[in-house]
C-alpha cells in the first residue's frame, strides 16, 4: 500500500477550482513564505534550501541548494525559470503553471532574494496558452499586491519578473538552448564548457536556471524549514515529488507523493493513485522517468521512487513521468514513435543525433510496418552505439547536449527486453498487435 | 507606416522595453505578428527586424526553427493532434486519422475553406486526457470521434470564438505592471546588500 500521509507541498490547493487566483492564494497562506524570507538574510534563505536537500525537478536531479551555493562566490545576474516542459508524457509543470501560478511566482521571488538577483525570467512553453495567461495574471496581481516590483513589502529588495513565451521546440528545455531562445535566437544548445549557465549564461553573464516544480517547493520550505522537507522521503531523495502517470492505467494523472517511501507498484496500482492497469490487463513494461530513460520490466515494480534507487538499476527518475505499457501495447511501435519524436526534435547541430535519429526511425518504421529484416536488429544496436558508445547508463555523449544520448534508450530497451517481439514483426511481415 | 496595428505596435514596443537587450523580444514579437496576420508575412517579419535591430533574414532564420511560427498561411484554426507515446497508447493515431477525414484535409495541410490546418503534434503535456488535442493552442479535451466532430461543428458556427480566439497565443497575455525602480536604484540596493553580507561574513569568522 502506498504511503500517503505526507503533506501536500506543491499541490495543497488542488481541490479548489479557483486555485489560480490571488484571493484563494492569500486565503491559503500565500506570500507568507516570501514575507518570512524577506525577514531573513539572503544566505539564510539559501541555507534552508540547502538543508532541504531539494533535488532539481527538471530531469537531471542536481541539488538546488548546491547549485546556488556553488555560485554564491560571484554575483548572479539573472534567474531563469525553465517552464518549457516538453519531455513526452510529462505534464506536472503544466499543472503547476495553470493551477497554482502564484505559488510559482512566490517561489521565484524567494529564489531571487536568496540569490540577490533583480531580474528573473519565466520561460514557458508556447503551447501553454492558458498557462501564459495565468502566470502573467499572477505577476500582474503580485505587482499590485506589492509582492513584486519596487521595494517588495517595503523591504530593500526589488525584482522584476518577465514571462517569456517559447514557440514549440523540445530542445529549448535544455538550459543553454533555453537561454538562446531567451536571447531571441534559434534554440541551439551551447557547448559546455565553457557555456555553463552559472558561469556564462544569459548575455554571457552568470545565470541560475531552475525548473518550475523546484521553484514551487520554495514557499513551503521557507515556511516550514529545510529540515521538515528533508525529513520526508529518504536517502538523497528528500521531500515529495510530482509524478505524471500516463499510458494504459485506469487513473492517469499528476500525483504528489513522498519519494522513496513509495514504489512504482504503489504509484501504478494504489486505488488512490493509478488504480491499476486498464481493463485489469497485465503490465508489460514501464518507462520510469520520461522517454529519455531506459525502460523497466514488471520485475522492478517494487523499486522505490528514489533518484539513487532508480539510477542503480540503470535508468532515471528524470522528469517524473511514468508511462505504462500493458500486454496489448506494441513495444516496437512505442519505441518507433519515441525515436520519431527525437528525430523531429533534434536541433541538427551534431551529426550522430541528426542523422542517427532519422536512420533509427526509418529502420524501426520498416520493422513495425512489415518491411523489416532480422539483421535490422544488429543495425539498430550499432546505430545506437554510434550515438552513445557502449550503450551504458549514464550514457556516453558524442553530442553537444543530452538529446543525442537519450535516443538509444527506448530502442535499446525494447530490443533487449523484447527481442522475440521484434522477430515476430519480421517473420509475420508486420505488427502482430494490429 | 507600421505594418502592425496601433495597439499591437504599442504592445510590441512595451515588450522590447522589458528585456535588457532588444533581440530577446524576438519570440514574443513573432507571436504578435502572427496574431495579426495569422502567419509570418514579409511585412510582419520586416517589422520584427526593425523592432529588434536585426535583419529580416535573421528574423526568418530564427522563426523557421520554431514549430509554432508559420512561414506560410494556415487556417483560422490550427488543430494539433498528439500521437506521442502517451497518446499513441490511447488511440492518438486513430484520432489523427479521424480528424483528417472529418476536417477534409490531409495531415499537414489546410482545408479548402481555409478554416482548419491539421498537424500531427508532439507531446502537448496533457497526457491524462489522451489523445490530446489543441486548437490554436487551447486544450479542447475531446478524446472521442463524436466529441471531436461536435467541436468542429461549433468552430464552424463560430460558437467558440470566446475561448478559442483565431491565432495568437498571447492574445490575452497582458502585462499591467513593471519594475518602477530605476537601474541605478537597483544597483545601489545590490551594492548595499553585498556590503552588508560581507560585513556579516566578517563577523561570523
Amino acid at each position: 500500500m502506498a504511503t500517503l500521509d505526507a503533506p501536500k507541498i506543491v499541490m495543497a490547493r488542488a481541490d479548489y477550482d479557483d486555485s489560480y487566483t490571488l484571493t484563494r492564494y492569500l486565503e491559503t497562506g500565500g506570500y507568507l513564505g516570501l514575507r518570512k524570507a524577506l525577514s531573513m538574510f539572503p544566505e539564510a534563505v539559501a541555507g534552508e534550501v540547502d538543508a532541504a536537500s531539494l533535488l532539481g525537478r527538471g530531469g537531471a536531479g542536481f541539488p538546488a541548494g548546491r547549485k546556488w551555493s556553488m555560485l554564491r562566490k560571484s554575483p548572479i545576474s539573472y534567474l531563469v525559470v525553465n517552464g518549457d516542459e516538453s519531455e513526452p508524457a510529462t505534464f506536472k509543470d503544466h499543472y503547476l503553471v495553470e493551477r497554482d501560478p502564484h505559488q510559482l511566482v512566490e517561489g521565484v521571488i524567494i529564489a531571487a532574494y536568496a540569490l540577490q538577483v533583480s531580474q528573473a525570467f519565466i520561460y514557458l512553453r508556447g503551447e501553454f496558452a492558458l498557462g501564459l495567461e495565468r502566470v502573467q495574471q499572477a505577476l500582474n496581481d503580485a505587482y499590485e499586491y506589492g509582492a513584486l516590483g519596487n521595494k517588495i513589502f517595503d523591504s530593500d529588495f526589488s525584482l522584476d519578473i518577465v514571462v517569456h513565451p517559447g514557440a514549440g521546440a523540445y530542445i529549448c528545455g535544455e538550459e543553454t538552448a533555453l537561454i538562446e531562445g531567451l536571447e531571441g535566437k534559434r534554440g541551439f544548445p551551447r557547448i559546455k564548457p565553457p557555456f555553463f549557465p552559472a558561469v556564462t549564461g544569459l548575455y554571457g553573464e552568470p545565470t541560475v536556471v531552475n525548473n518550475v516544480e523546484t521553484m514551487s517547493n520554495l514557499p513551503w520550505i521557507v515556511m516550514n524549514g529545510g529540515a521538515a522537507f528533508a525529513a520526508l522521503g529518504g536517502g538523497r531523495s528528500a521531500g515529495t515529488r510530482l509524478f505524471a502517470l500516463a499510458g494504459t492505467v485506469k487513473r492517469p494523472g499528476v500525483y504528489e507523493i513522498e519519494m522513496v517511501k513509495n514504489t512504482f507498484r504503489d504509484l501504478i496500482y494504489d486505488p488512490a493513485l493509478g488504480g491499476g492497469i486498464t481493463k485489469d490487463r497485465a503490465i508489460k513494461a514501464f518507462i520510469p522517468g520520461g522517454v529519455s530513460a531506459p525502460w523497466f520490466g514488471p520485475d522492478l515494480l517494487d523499486l522505490p521512487l528514489g533518484q539513487d534507487e532508480v539510477a542503480e538499476k540503470g535508468s532515471m527518475l528524470g522528469s517524473g513521468s511514468v508511462v505504462v505499457f500493458d500486454e496489448t501495447s506494441c513495444v516496437v511501435r512505442a519505441a518507433w514513435r519515441i525515436t520519431k519524436f527525437f528525430s523531429r526534435e533534434s536541433c541538427g547541430q551534431c551529426t550522430p543525433c541528426r542523422e542517427g535519429s532519422g536512420w533509427i526511425e526509418r529502420a524501426m518504421y520498416r520493422i513495425e510496418h512489415g518491411g523489416g529484416r532480422m539483421e535490422d536488429l544488429d543495425l539498430l544496436l550499432d546505430l545506437c552505439d554510434n550515438i552513445s558508445p557502449g550503450l551504458a547508463w549514464p550514457p556516453q555523449q558524442t553530442t553537444i547536449c543530452v538529446l543525442g544520448p537519450s535516443i538509444p534508450s527506448s530502442v535499446n530497451s525494447a530490443i533487449s527486453m523484447f527481442r522475440d517481439e521484434f522477430a515476430q514483426h519480421v517473420n509475420e511481415g508486420g505488427c502482430p498487435f494490429d | 507606416m507600421s505594418h502592425l496595428r496601433n495597439d499591437l505596435r504599442q504592445r510590441a514596443e512595451e515588450l522590447v522595453a522589458l528585456y535588457p537587450r532588444k533581440r530577446s523580444a524576438m519570440l514574443p514579437l513573432l507571436h504578435l505578428a502572427q496574431e495579426q496576420d495569422g502567419w509570418l508575412t514579409n511585412e510582419g517579419i520586416a517589422e520584427v527586424a526593425e523592432l529588434t535591430d536585426t535583419t529580416p533574414a535573421d528574423v526568418r532564420g530564427t522563426a523557421s526553427f520554431y514549430e509554432m511560427f508559420h512561414l506560410e498561411p494556415v487556417g483560422k484554426y490550427m488543430v494539433s493532434v498528439c500521437t506521442n507515446i502517451a497518446c499513441l497508447l490511447q488511440g492518438g493515431e486513430e484520432m489523427l486519422e479521424h480528424a483528417s477525414t472529418s476536417l477534409g484535409c490531409p495531415v499537414g495541410s489546410t482545408s479548402d475553406d481555409g478554416l482548419f490546418t491539421l498537424e500531427e503534434a508532439e507531446c502537448l503535456a496533457d497526457c491524462n486526457i489522451a489523445p490530446c488535442i489543441q486548437v490554436n493552442h487551447r486544450y479542447v479535451r475531446t478524446t472521442t470521434p463524436e466529441t471531436f466532430d461536435a467541436l468542429v461543428a461549433e468552430l464552424r458556427d463560430g460558437k467558440r470564438d470566446h475561448d478559442i480566439p483565431a491565432h495568437g497565443t498571447l492574445i490575452r497575455v497582458r502585462r499591467s505592471g513593471g519594475l518602477r525602480a530605476s537601474k541605478s536604484d537597483v544597483a545601489t540596493e545590490r551594492a548595499d546588500a553585498k556590503a552588508a553580507r560581507a560585513k556579516r561574513d566578517e563577523e561570523n569568522k
